[in-house]
């Protein structure tokens, strides 16, 4: 059943496939877009939506602090609904050993044009008074901020479909190929480019991706608007999202704008069992109160889990498979692509289009992380 | 497991159906505890919601002190984290708990829908006014508008008129006809009619059928209710609105017991989908006390492997389902309270999310991720009900906690299990 032909067709509506609808609206006349479920209802509904520069490697600072550019630049444009909150982040220093590569990073990514102040014991303390007294230091990135993903998803979505994107909700695609997307329903749609944005789904319709979940969990409070400030994270963070080990938590908790605190993380390696793990909850809340004591105080209301898409390089699959240019990948966002998802979205309708990207592509390309043998 | 040891059940409700299968588990030999979030054993019906209070009941609590059985009051449930345990929170912080059958007993809820002015200050449920009154609120002078549906609004407001307040108007959704009809079957309910009749008396003059409250008026607090059969708003100071009851099915969810149609699925053992988990009374459908009582010794029953007790009693709890299927015919709710409330009236009362607001998203999950609707401390116990009368949306998950926690009671998960039965 042949239903449609589109320019482009993007593949799942998650904050990803939604930032790929606002670019290629930008540069085609018909886009399409798929999504089985609500907008927004996969791990953008999980996600703690803090958009925050990484220093993890050079290509994940490039995407991430051009990502950041290109939400700032949106901002003032869009709705309450969308959260925004500029917190900025405080990396925090559990002990010297860790305080000592603070001035380090601050180098770094000053050199980079972004803004990083060191903060002492003192001006820790004064910065967020519920932190545990005594911590040597941390360092504050101003312009990191918090945004709450799914109404930006949504909002994303609406100005493509401001610019004639047309969004096809209810049924899964089956099948993808360069110029074909056909859904469970047998409804095929033609196309000069997809783009599968499915997310952690994305190897289950183009095989050879190789993306795993990687489980989080995360707790969410009642309101307490003077709880905590920044968005607060354990400088030790890196290591834990860096190892593949089985198992890991660490500290990470933000300031929502409702007043709540969300509390994260933790990362696993178990499939896509969604129930909640109560040891690694345990271990999680009581890793956050080794920095802040009193959030045990704290009410909690909800816990949810999600799922992180994992790749083998630890970064985003960006760009045309090798062997069908017309068949594009944005997926294996891991615990980021709430941040980069413009920067890919970007990325994608520039390649799409023959436009010179922003950022070096080279490192995202799906031959990096595909048939990684 | 030697036959001898006595099994350890829990049940998770001290009303009626739990009062009734802990007596019926105790006399099968079981070593039995009971858990409930009140300060004392008696559930809705027996503390605040009739009005006409077992005189027996604080004897058969009594008795079944005597006998062993252990009370856990105020102790919630909040989380079952494995097959066979649950998580409670009593006054001396939380605790693990271990069963080999399980009885949830968890009573239903007052339903409430939305209509403007329901969140006016002293706009209240039926039964909710009733405890209030109950536990100490005044009413005497006061005038009160009682409405919604179903039999509780008589026995409340002549509770309420006895206790001297000003009954100005019941206001019942459903239509005389459909009432006669109930009221003619009920001859073979007697003791039913025996408690209608005194009702009726009492208060039958200020009851009008097909009526319900359109809007609540009010500048900061209620002045005055629109009925629709009426021209004039009626000047009251209470409004107590209901509209039947909501089964309590968030912990059978959480366990992972299959619902139909919002009722938990039992089968005629009140045996539930999920291995060693029984449910009695009102979360396996709404039929009132003697129903409750009749399930809740059928699952004490069961749940102790003393099946042929239970085969008596079938016949009897086939009558009240009966009688339970009455009810639902009589008071099924009429398609005129979809229209009531606005585009601006609150549906989720935690996050103040209009109608307008959640209705823009397609279902219920994605009226929560979008606008917030049931994300709040209550977690759509309110507005998810509502929303699934008004516009068929489907239950939400549940997740633990069920109830708001502090964080620290998430990390002493590991306490050892407790030892309650020595
Ligand atoms: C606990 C946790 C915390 C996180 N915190 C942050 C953070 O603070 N900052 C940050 O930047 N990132 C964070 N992330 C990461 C971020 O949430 C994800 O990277 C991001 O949501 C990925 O978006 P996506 O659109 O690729 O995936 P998804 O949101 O999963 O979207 C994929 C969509 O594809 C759809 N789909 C699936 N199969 C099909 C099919 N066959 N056909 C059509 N559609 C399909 C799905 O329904 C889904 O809606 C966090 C993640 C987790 C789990
Ligand atoms: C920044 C932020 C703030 C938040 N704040 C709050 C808050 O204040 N309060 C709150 O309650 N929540 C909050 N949330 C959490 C959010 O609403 C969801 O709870 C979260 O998306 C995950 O929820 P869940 O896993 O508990 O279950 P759900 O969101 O209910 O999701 C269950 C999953 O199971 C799937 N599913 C359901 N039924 C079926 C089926 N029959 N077959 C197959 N799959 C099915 C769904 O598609 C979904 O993926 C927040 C989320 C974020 C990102």
């Amino acid at each position: 059943m042949e239903v449609g032909t589109y320019d482009a067709i993007v593949v799942g509506g998650g904050i990803v496939g939604c930032a790929c609808a606002y670019y290629l609206s930008e540069v085609f006349e018909s886009v399409l877009l798929i999504e089985p479920g609500p907008i927004g209802g996969g791990s953008t509904a999980a996600g703690m939506g803090h958009v925050v520069v990484m220093d993890d490697s050079p290509a994940q600072f490039a995407l991430t602090h051009d990502s950041q550019k290109l939400w700032k630049g949106l901002f003032s444009q869009m709705s309450d609904a969308c959260e925004v909150r500029e917190t900025g982040t405080l990396w925090v220093a559990a002990d010297e050993e860790e305080f000592s590569h603070v001035e380090g990073k601050r180098r770094f990514y000053e050199q980079h044009g972004v803004h990083a102040e060191v903060l002492d014991s003192q001006q820790v303390a004064e910065a967020e008074p519920n932190l545990r007294p005594g911590l040597p230091g941390g360092l504050r990135i101003p312009g990191d901020c918090v945004i709450y993903p799914v109404t930006a998803a949504g909002w994303l979505l609406e100005q493509a479909k401001r610019r004639g994107t047309v969004v096809r909700q209810g049924k899964p695609a089956v099948k993808v190929t360069g110029g074909s997307v056909m859904l469970s329903d047998g409804s095929r749609y033609t196309s000069a480019v997809v783009v599968n944005a499915a997310g952690g789904h994305a190897s289950e319709l183009t095989p050879g991706l190789q993306i795993e979940p990687r489980k989080g969990h995360l707790v969410i409070t009642d309101r307490y608007p003077w709880f905590v400030h920044h968005q607060l994270v354990e400088l030790g963070y890196l290591k834990s999202a860096h190892e593949m080990s089985s198992e890991s938590v660490a500290f990470n908790v933000q300031p929502r704008a409702t007043g709540q605190v969300l509390i994260g993380s933790s990362r696993q390696f178990v499939g896509w069992d969604g129930a909640i793990d109560h040891r690694i909850v345990a271990k999680m809340i009581a890793r956050a109160a080794v920095y802040m004591p009193k959030i045990a105080e704290l009410s909690a209301i909800r816990i949810w889990t999600g799922f992180r898409a994992t790749t083998p390089n630890k970064l985003p699959i960006i760009g045309s498979m090798p062997e069908d240019p017309r068949m594009m990948i944005a997926a294996g966002h891991e615990g980021l692509g709430i941040t980069t998802s413009l920067a890919t979205g970007k990325l994608i309708a520039d390649l799409a289009s023959g436009i010179t990207p922003r950022i070096d592509p080279s490192p995202f390309a799906p031959g990096a992380a595909y048939h990684h043998d | 497991m030697s036959d001898l040891t006595p099994k350890q059940i829990w049940i998770v409700g001290a009303g009626p159906a739990g009062i009734a299968a802990a007596e019926a588990a105790l006399e099968s030999g079981a070593t039995v505890g009971v858990i409930d979030e009140n300060p004392a054993p008696g559930g809705q019906i027996y503390r605040a919601l009739l009005g006409v209070m077992k005189p027996e009941i604080q004897s058969r609590v009594d008795a079944l002190h005597a006998k062993g059985v252990l009370f856990l009051n105020q102790t919630t449930v909040i989380d079952a984290p494995a097959v066979g345990e649950l998580t409670v929170k009593g006054p001396n912080g939380p605790e693990r708990l271990r069963y080999e059958s399980l009885i949830l007993a968890t009573g239903a809820r007052e339903l409430f829908l939305p209509f403007p002015g329901w969140t006016l200050p002293n706009v209240m449920g039926v039964g909710g006014l009733q405890a209030l009154v109950k536990s100490g609120l005044d009413v005497s002078g006061k005038r009160i508008v009682v409405s919604g549906t179903g039999p509780l609004l008589l026995a409340v407001g002549a509770y309420l008129k006895q206790k001297g307040a000003k009954v100005v108007r019941i206001a019942e959704q459903a239509p005389a006809q459909r009432i006669r009809e109930f009221t003619q079957r009920l001859v073979g309910y007697p003791y039913k009619l025996g408690q209608g009749i005194p009702l009726m008396l009492s208060i039958g003059a200020t009851v009008r059928t097909s009526a319900w409250v359109e809007r609540a008026n009010g500048s900061h607090v209620l002045e005055s209710v629109k009925i629709n059969s009426h021209q004039e708003p009626i000047r009251c100071d209470y409004l107590a609105c209901a509209y039947g009851f909501e089964p309590n099915v968030e912990l059978a969810t959480l366990l992972g017991c299959e619902l139909h149609r919002g009722f938990v699925e039992v089968d005629e053992t009140l045996r539930t989908s999920v291995p060693y988990v029984w449910c009695a009374g009102e979360p396996t459908g709404i039929g009132g006390i003697d129903l409750s009582e009749i399930e809740g010794k059928i699952a004490g029953y069961c749940a102790t492997g003393n099946e042929k007790a239970a085969q008596r009693l079938m016949p009897t709890r086939a009558r009240w389902m009966r009688f339970a299927a009455m009810l639902e015919v009589t008071y099924a709710l009429r398609d005129e309270l979809k229209t009531l409330p606005n585009p601006e009236t609150i549906l989720c009362r935690c996050e103040d999310v209009s109608i307008e607001q959640a209705t823009e998203w397609n279902g219920s999950r994605a009226a929560k991720l979008h606008s917030r609707c049931g994300m709040g401390p209550c977690q759509g116990r309110i507005c998810g009900a509502a929303g699934r009368f008004l516009y068929g949306w489907e239950h939400g998950t549940v997740r633990a906690p069920l109830v708001p926690v502090p964080l620290s009671d998430l990390t002493e998960r590991d306490p050892e299990l407790t030892n309650h039965t020595n």
